[in-house]
């Protein structure tokens, strides 16, 4: 194995190569900075290039410099303008914008830069070490662990509803839910709830509505309520410090997220976005009281959690991926189809068959991860400057960016009517103070959700797989706990208060 | 979810895909068209944009065609470009679009309202074989053993695929588990939504074996991971000389999955002819056969007439195994 690295080091360092990563996180870092473009598509527009250039070392290399540039380059329009390019970003704006609009779009960037930084390089190490092993895990899963992942990932919707909106917020993960059955689904060969419309028939596109719950009804909100945007501070935007206690707090979070979002990434399909979600919760779940209040509104914890564990989970795909050949997701198949393309098939002969290209990817993921630090941290005043731009130039912009970014999705212009039909409606449910990300994770889980558990009733006729797997029982348990924890911790404080009150 | 149908990447695509197959563009006199627009039904990246790119490619760099764009219009699984194509009929005269079997499974269950009686058949240009894989550890080394499997316990031995139920990695496990005489219907199939799943699932022995294309499954043979034990070509295919055929096994059954383009209703008799010169000539070039060896894919050409009783054929199978199935 040691041969191997070094071998890897080698390819890794040579000046070819160390050009290839930083031009690719540039590419990647910049693309990806536009809602709407996600690392798939930049991976896919790459993919020409890099297959021209013959070399697959150099290839993979470049590629997976571009998918790192575009992960952490999504999270910059998560953060600045509430416009989640990918699903594995949504939980970022969870924090990251509230802390953007407080005037700390600074601060939020370099946390989101050095959460990603630790995510990725301890994913890294931890790919280096259990490649191998893991590759036996990932096939642990069968879809009933799987469903009830899913179910994990809903129950934790309870973390991001505030007090007193738990009924709200389940309206809207039902709400999400049934908008995630539009189309075909895959268990059914008949669209459902198209009303006849051609273009519904492959359902509803994720960054159409996602840029419908986000991006537009920020941008309507902001016109339409301007006292409520007066807060942003240009001054403070340049104070990208971290304070000592900052740090101290979110170390720990990190550390956390690195693992369990590496664990995460490791089963194939799961990856990014439900790490980031459950990231998210777990970290919401275990903060203290005080702590939990802030999440939502701008708790630098709440934006580390997410921004860890979802470049954790890219880096756990991997696994699947090199020892397998299995793509956990659509971004690794389209690495796949590159691979292939230059005649390198991954799978379990790769790491003997051709140890220096396996090594020099594993090995690629540090310096790539290395340089997007390098590069943006000096970037990031310039990028937060975007936010000081004057309101009445912001909001075209905005405008602009979400329905280009749901246009170059689809290349079909029924999506921008979808866009602003939904993003009128999303306004409305703001105004009525209706939490919008329960409706949107309902939506990116609820397709696996129902295609899992399906697949499983088929495979056990019935319901049976419940108790029959073990697994899939202890993930439900832990969902059950999940949803039932802070409701009992809260009953529980309840009734201590009143009891003083009432002095009995 | 994740269906990401990039008209920037396409853009991309033909910017890279001018400025490297410029060069050899000399007109050297076999010159047949001086251009073709591509409608591509689905995303850039699939199958069908990855057939009528190559295709394109091939076409230019041999000079038999001038220039050729390409359009990728998705929506409706494929149905809104036929729409598309039909509705606008008379200035399409220089288009084709790309199409494969699907065009024949989704037009009989309705989902399309069209069929491919609408549109001016030119040509099927290529095609895949489908094959039956199971795991390399795996105790099964044959179909006589997968049916024998089945037969001791039908509801234990599921058999997956990425397509949809009455999909057509469903319609050919049904079709080679009712060659070998057993009930289509017993037939436990599993719906995956992305190959990669469908592998993920049978490495993890959930399902027992995948139905899936002949291409796929000999890059996943070549890496070790999957014993192909049952293909569905009437011979033995080079690119894995090992690989049983169904007929081998005395299952009476095969399937291929087309791939060709299609006209305009009403394209006028000797436009027609001009593309189908203009394919013709293709198959001798040596830019097609690089462009083919790269896709792994297998020249079934059919034109014109043979086209259409290619697909005629084709229909009657399909649609009597569906309604077999419950589908139709």
């Amino acid at each position: 194995m040691l041969e191997g690295i070094l071998l890897g080091l080698q390819t890794a360092f040579s000046v070819q190569m160390l050009l290839m990563v930083i031009g690719g996180c540039l590419i990647g870092t910049f693309i990806g900075m536009l809602p709407g473009l996600g690392p798939m598509s930049i991976i896919a527009i790459m993919i020409p290039v890099a297959i021209s250039m013959g070399d697959p070392a150099a290839a993979i290399i470049l590629l997976a410099g571009v998918y790192y540039g575009a992960i952490f380059g999504g999270s910059t329009s998560s953060i600045l303008l509430n416009a989640p390019g990918v699903a594995g970003t949504v939980a970022t704006s969870f924090d990251g914008y509230p802390m953007a609009k407080q005037g700390k779009a600074g601060k939020a960037l370099t946390v989101a830069a050095i959460a990603s930084f630790c995510g990725g390089t301890i994913g890294a190490i931890l790919l280096m070490i259990f490649a191998p092993a893991l590759s036996s895990v990932a096939l642990l899963f069968h879809s009933a662990e799987y469903f009830a992942l899913m179910i994990v990932g809903l129950s934790a919707i309870a973390a991001f509803a505030g007090t007193g909106q738990v009924a709200k917020a389940l309206m809207m993960t039902i709400l999400g839910l049934m908008l995630g059955t539009v189309g075909e689904g895959t268990m059914f060969s008949l669209p459902r709830f198209t009303m006849g419309i051609m273009d519904l028939q492959s359902g509803l596109g994720f960054v159409t509505l996602a840029m419908a719950m986000f991006a537009l009804p920020e941008a309507l909100f902001l016109v339409l309520n301007p006292a409520a945007s007066e807060t942003g501070k240009s001054e403070e935007i340049k104070d990208l410090r971290i304070t000592r206690t900052e740090a101290k707090s979110i170390a720990p979070v990190i550390g956390r997220q690195s693992i369990q979002g590496f664990f995460i990434g490791v089963l194939p399909g799961a990856g990014a976005t439900i790490a980031s979600f459950l990231g998210y919760a777990v970290e919401r779940n275990i903060a203290s009281k005080d702590e939990q209040e802030k999440f939502g509104k701008g708790s630098i914890k709440g934006l580390a959690a997410p921004e860890t564990a979802n470049n954790a989970a890219c880096t756990g795909s991997f696994v699947p991926l090199l020892t397998l050949g299995i793509p956990g997701s659509g971004t690794t198949a389209i690495l796949l189809g590159a691979l292939i393309a230059l005649n390198v098939t991954p799978g379990p002969r790769l790491m003997i068959d051709e140890p220096q290209i396996f090594w020099a990817v594993i090995i690629s993921m540090y310096i790539g991860n290395f340089v997007l630090l390098v590069l943006n941290l000096p970037l990031i005043p310039y990028i937060a400057k975007i936010l000081a731009v004057p309101r009445n130039y912001l909001i075209p912009y905005i405008l602009f960016f979400t329905l280009m970014g749901a246009y170059i999705g689809q290349n079909n212009a029924t999506e921008l009517l979808l866009l602003v039909a939904f993003g009128v409606c999303a306004t409305a449910l703001r105004f009525a103070d209706y939490p919008l990300a329960p409706l949107l994770i309902g939506f990116i889980l609820g397709g696996m959700l129902e295609d899992n558990f399906a697949r499983s009733m088929q495979l056990y006729d019935g319901v049976s797989f419940i108790w029959e797997r073990p697994m899939t029982l202890g993930l439900l348990v832990i969902s059950v706990l999940l949803v039932l924890l802070p409701s009992f911790r809260a009953r529980r404080a309840r009734l201590r208060s009143a009891g003083v009150a009432d002095g009995d | 979810m994740t269906k990401f149908n990039l008209g920037r990447r396409a853009l991309m695509a033909t910017a890279v895909a001018a400025i490297s197959f410029g060069s050899p563009m000399f007109a050297d006199g076999h010159k047949v068209l001086d251009s073709i627009h591509f409608l591509i039904p689905g995303g850039a990246g699939g199958g069908w944009d990855g057939t009528a790119r190559g295709t394109g490619e091939a076409l230019t760099g041999a000079g038999i065609v001038g220039t050729a764009s390409y359009e990728n219009m998705s929506g409706g699984g494929g149905g809104k470009a036929i729409g598309y194509l039909i509705e606008n009929a008379d200035s399409n005269h220089g288009t084709l679009m790309v199409n494969s079997t699907p065009i024949v499974i989704r037009s009989l269950t309705g989902v399309f309202p069209h069929n491919f009686r609408d549109l001016t058949l030119v040509s099927g240009t290529i095609g895949d074989y489908a094959a039956i894989v199971v795991g390399k550890d795996s105790p099964m080394n044959s179909m006589a053993d997968l049916i024998a499997a089945y037969d001791a316990d039908p509801a234990g031995t599921a058999i997956g695929g990425g397509s949809v139920p009455g999909g057509m990695d469903h319609l050919v496990a049904a079709m080679v588990m009712e060659a070998a005489g057993k009930d289509a219907l017993g037939v436990k199939y599993i719906p995956y939504d992305a190959g990669g799943k469908a592998m993920a699932a049978l490495l993890s022995g959930e399902i027992k074996a995948l139905s899936t294309g002949f291409s796929e499954a000999v890059d996943l043979a070549a890496a070790g991971e999957v014993k192909i034990i049952g293909v569905t070509a009437d011979e033995r295919v080079a690119a894995a000389a090992d690989a049983m055929t169904m007929k081998e096994q005395g299952i009476d059954t095969s399937f291929v999955n087309w791939r060709g383009f299609f006209g305009a209703p009403g394209m006028p008799a000797d436009k027609v002819a001009m593309y189908q010169k203009a394919i013709d000539e293709m198959y001798d070039t040596p830019e097609w056969e690089a462009v083919r060896a790269r896709n792994g894919w297998v020249n079934i050409h059919n034109s014109g007439d043979d086209f259409k009783a290619f697909l005629e054929a084709q229909e009657t199978v399909i649609g009597d195994l569906m309604k077999k199935l419950g589908f139709l």
